[in-house]
């Protein structure tokens, strides 16, 4: 039993971390607005070059082959920073999903490449347009199909860098790739627990630009974060952070299992994590007062792409019924905390 | 990152359940806050623990416990919930004193006190608040005055939990003249020593759960103090940490109970309202997100870290996760929540109601949340006071 991370995995976190939150500022983040662009290309091939990209896959796939644990922290860290390109999504959820289920495919040897994915939890398909293939569900098949095979429209979002499409496209037999449903259940956990990590960045985020603020900005000649009205927010917005981290962690080191215990709590570490990115988001826009409700004050990035996430591969209900499931059909209790099936 | 217990951990947990299956009373103690018969038997309690090694599992043998780690530790506390062992009457001395004695304390003050708290022969109270200094700690009035190998107490300590039955206390004690968090020392006196008068105060379950303390010219030797003269009010804020960091509420506590309340929840699934289900599942996982960052810490603590001003957040969360477990508990129960345990159809109330009223405190006691979120605003987040 050791609920803690080696100095690698730590020292790699703090490198991604820094990357992120040193490329892809609110600055940047407006710049690329302006610009109506979808990837910034400097931002995206550091990330690349550090090998972010490359976590999750095998070897054989030129891979660093390594585990949800270790990527957890660079979700975080894309949702601290409010990243835009896809690097969760198809680096944490597409890319190991198609190196199972076609290894040979092209679009793995090159790791700037991304991959977006369908899944019938989500009515959009993600980050589409930049994509170089698509993992796409027909009926019970999947498909793998070229960019240049499907057609898009483009489905606004409240998240200005969310870029969510409709997928039109016909399936053939040469677009057809065998799966397992395990290969499908494996990719679900994955994004939702990922989506769990971002929410904890992306609360974090939202706490840090309010607890900023409430130091600077002064009412009756005081800070004020001096008030213990605009501190309890914060603290109470904090403690929701810390209670959610602990989950996505564990959830991170139990998700190969892929039984009930494990289900329940990639869908526990989903609901808390969105949940404290919620609260922390509302509770930071309050701090800010008439400045957090406008477009000028950044917060907003952090606070709607919480709320997409939120609803994005199972809503809330879809994950309490998980953990219920988990609760209801096996024992619970002290002893059962670390329990799983028998392998 | 490995969360599983290894074969040593699993065979821990099994040599801890079955002593608590050969040992744990058949019929529930009476509450150790109720009578004198309840408290007494819970300190026979403690010493049919101590007979099995189990005193204070974390102490280092010499003083009466059995050196072992804090995972053991979360372990044996599992365990010892599961089984519905008894409450541990002296968490005033094992819970709080007991690891600040062992931080701060010399050789023969660990020697002299440990032993004997962890075997239940001395239970402790603890003498924080005064009737003017709650939550602003540093306002205590109480004075300490040396003469030659002593300290005369003289002072008024109030809301003291196990004051009425205990054999010891310990509080903050001021020398004259002195002001805020300058010149407390932190003071043990025994509760019936000439010059100390406790009366009891009431609960709201009617229970004589805390007291208040008035001393007048009570001697104790200079021994009694912990750590150096004025300064005690940074021993206290150690004690504090534990109280609120890791030992005060085990995880188990509420685990146990998220399973009850899940069990209670299938009886009556049929005739409460469908949107229960919905806190029955919250209920589950705040009690393991509770457990789950217990562990994390209890790891990195083992790996040498220590507990920042982040234990406020834990104070926080499970007071507040008990209070919604056991409303929802008696929001199944509905209109029979009211019924006390006696009531002719109370049927299978059983504790839930007195374990909701005792939950209520849990905001308040051990410095209150609203102490704790300044704490966390200020020392965590870094905002002006």
């Amino acid at each position: 039993m050791n609920f803690t991370y080696t100095e690698e995995q730590l020292m790699f976190a703090e490198t991604a971390r820094t990357l992120l939150t040193d490329t892809c500022t609110p600055a940047h983040l407006r710049e690329m607005m302006a610009r109506g662009e979808a990837r910034d290309d400097t931002r995206w091939n550091a990330i690349v070059e550090t090998g972010l990209t490359l976590v999750l896959l095998p070897e054989a796939a030129g891979g660093l082959d390594l585990a949800e644990v270790d990527f957890a922290p660079i979700a975080e860290a894309a949702g601290y920073a409010g990243l835009p390109e896809p690097l969760v999504e198809s680096a944490g959820v597409a890319a190991p999903l198609l190196a199972a289920i076609a290894p040979d495919h092209d679009v793995l040897t090159d790791p700037s490449a991304t991959i977006a994915i369908q899944h019938p939890l989500n009515p959009f398909v993600a980050d589409a347009d930049t994509a170089t293939v698509l993992i796409l569900r027909h009926e019970n098949e999947t498909h793998v199909v070229a960019a240049s095979a499907v057609s898009l429209t483009r489905e606004e979002s409240i998240d200005p860098f969310r870029r969510l499409f409709r997928v039109d496209w016909s399936p053939t037999a040469e677009t057809r790739v065998e799966a397992d449903q395990a290969g499908w259940d494996l990719a679900l956990d994955r994004a939702a627990l990922f989506a769990a990590a971002q929410g904890l960045g992306l609360a974090q985020r939202a706490i840090d630009l309010a607890v900023d603020y409430a130091k600077e900005r002064t009412q009756f000649g005081k800070p004020i974060g001096s008030y213990q009205a605009v501190k309890h927010h914060l603290a109470s917005a904090q403690v929701a952070v810390e209670f959610a981290r602990p989950v996505v962690q564990a959830a991170a080191a139990a998700i190969g299992r892929q039984d009930d215990h494990a289900r329940a709590r990639v869908s526990h570490a989903k609901l808390v994590a969105l949940e404290a990115a919620d609260q922390a988001g509302r509770s930071s826009i309050q701090v800010h007062g008439a400045m957090g409700y406008s477009w000028e004050v950044d917060v907003h990035f952090f606070l709607k792409r919480a709320m997409a996430l939120t609803y994005a591969w199972g809503d809330p209900a879809f994950h309490r019924a998980r953990v219920a499931e988990r609760l209801f059909r096996h024992p619970a209790g002290p002893d059962q905390l670390f329990a799983h099936e028998a392998a | 990152m490995d969360l599983a217990y290894t074969p040593e951990q699993d065979a821990f947990r099994a040599e801890v359940r079955a002593w608590l299956e050969a040992h744990v009373p058949a019929t529930p103690l009476e509450h150790f806050d109720a009578t004198r018969e309840g408290f007494e038997a819970h300190r026979d309690w403690e010493r049919t623990l101590k007979s099995g090694d189990w005193g204070m599992v974390t102490w280092p043998r010499e003083y009466g416990g059995r050196g072992l780690d804090l995972i053991q530790w979360l372990i044996f506390e599992e365990e010892y919930y599961r089984a519905g062992a008894p409450g541990r009457v002296n968490q005033n001395g094992i819970f709080l004193l007991g690891p600040t004695l062992i931080e701060f304390g010399t050789p023969e003050q660990k020697g002299r006190f440990l032993p004997a708290m962890a075997s239940g022969e001395e239970i402790w109270a603890q003498a924080w608040s005064e009737p003017q200094a709650g939550s602003d700690l540093a306002g205590v009035r109480a004075t300490a005055v040396r003469e030659g190998d002593e300290y005369v107490l003289n002072g008024h300590k109030i809301w003291s939990s196990r004051a009425v039955f205990a054999d010891w206390a310990f509080g903050l004690f001021r020398e004259p003249g002195t002001e805020r968090h300058k010149g407390l020392s932190l003071i043990f006196f025994p509760l019936d020593a000439p010059g100390v008068t406790v009366n009891a105060i009431q609960k709201i379950n009617g229970h004589a759960g805390f007291a208040e303390i008035f001393l007048e010219d009570v001697r104790v030797p200079a021994f009694n103090r912990l750590g150096d003269e004025g300064q005690g009010w940074h021993i206290c804020m150690a004690t504090a940490g534990f109280e609120r960091g890791l030992m005060l509420r085990s995880p188990a506590r509420y685990q146990v109970a998220a399973a009850k309340l899940a069990a209670l929840y299938k009886q009556h699934e049929n005739s409460v309202d469908p949107a229960i289900r919905n806190d029955v599942v919250r209920a589950f996982m705040n009690a393991e997100a509770y457990a789950l960052s217990i562990y994390s810490t209890a790891s990195k603590l083992m790996a040498g870290a220590k507990i920042g001003p982040e234990a406020s957040t834990n104070k926080i969360f499970w007071s507040e996760l008990d209070i919604h477990l056991h409303q929802t508990a008696l929001a199944i129960l509905g209109p029979r929540a009211e019924l006390l345990p006696t009531a002719p159809d109370a049927g299978d109330v059983g504790d839930w109601l007195d374990d909701y009223i005792f939950a209520l405190a849990g905001p308040i006691y051990a410095g209150s949340n609203e102490i704790q979120r300044n704490i966390i605003a200020e020392r965590m987040l870094g905002l002006p006071r």
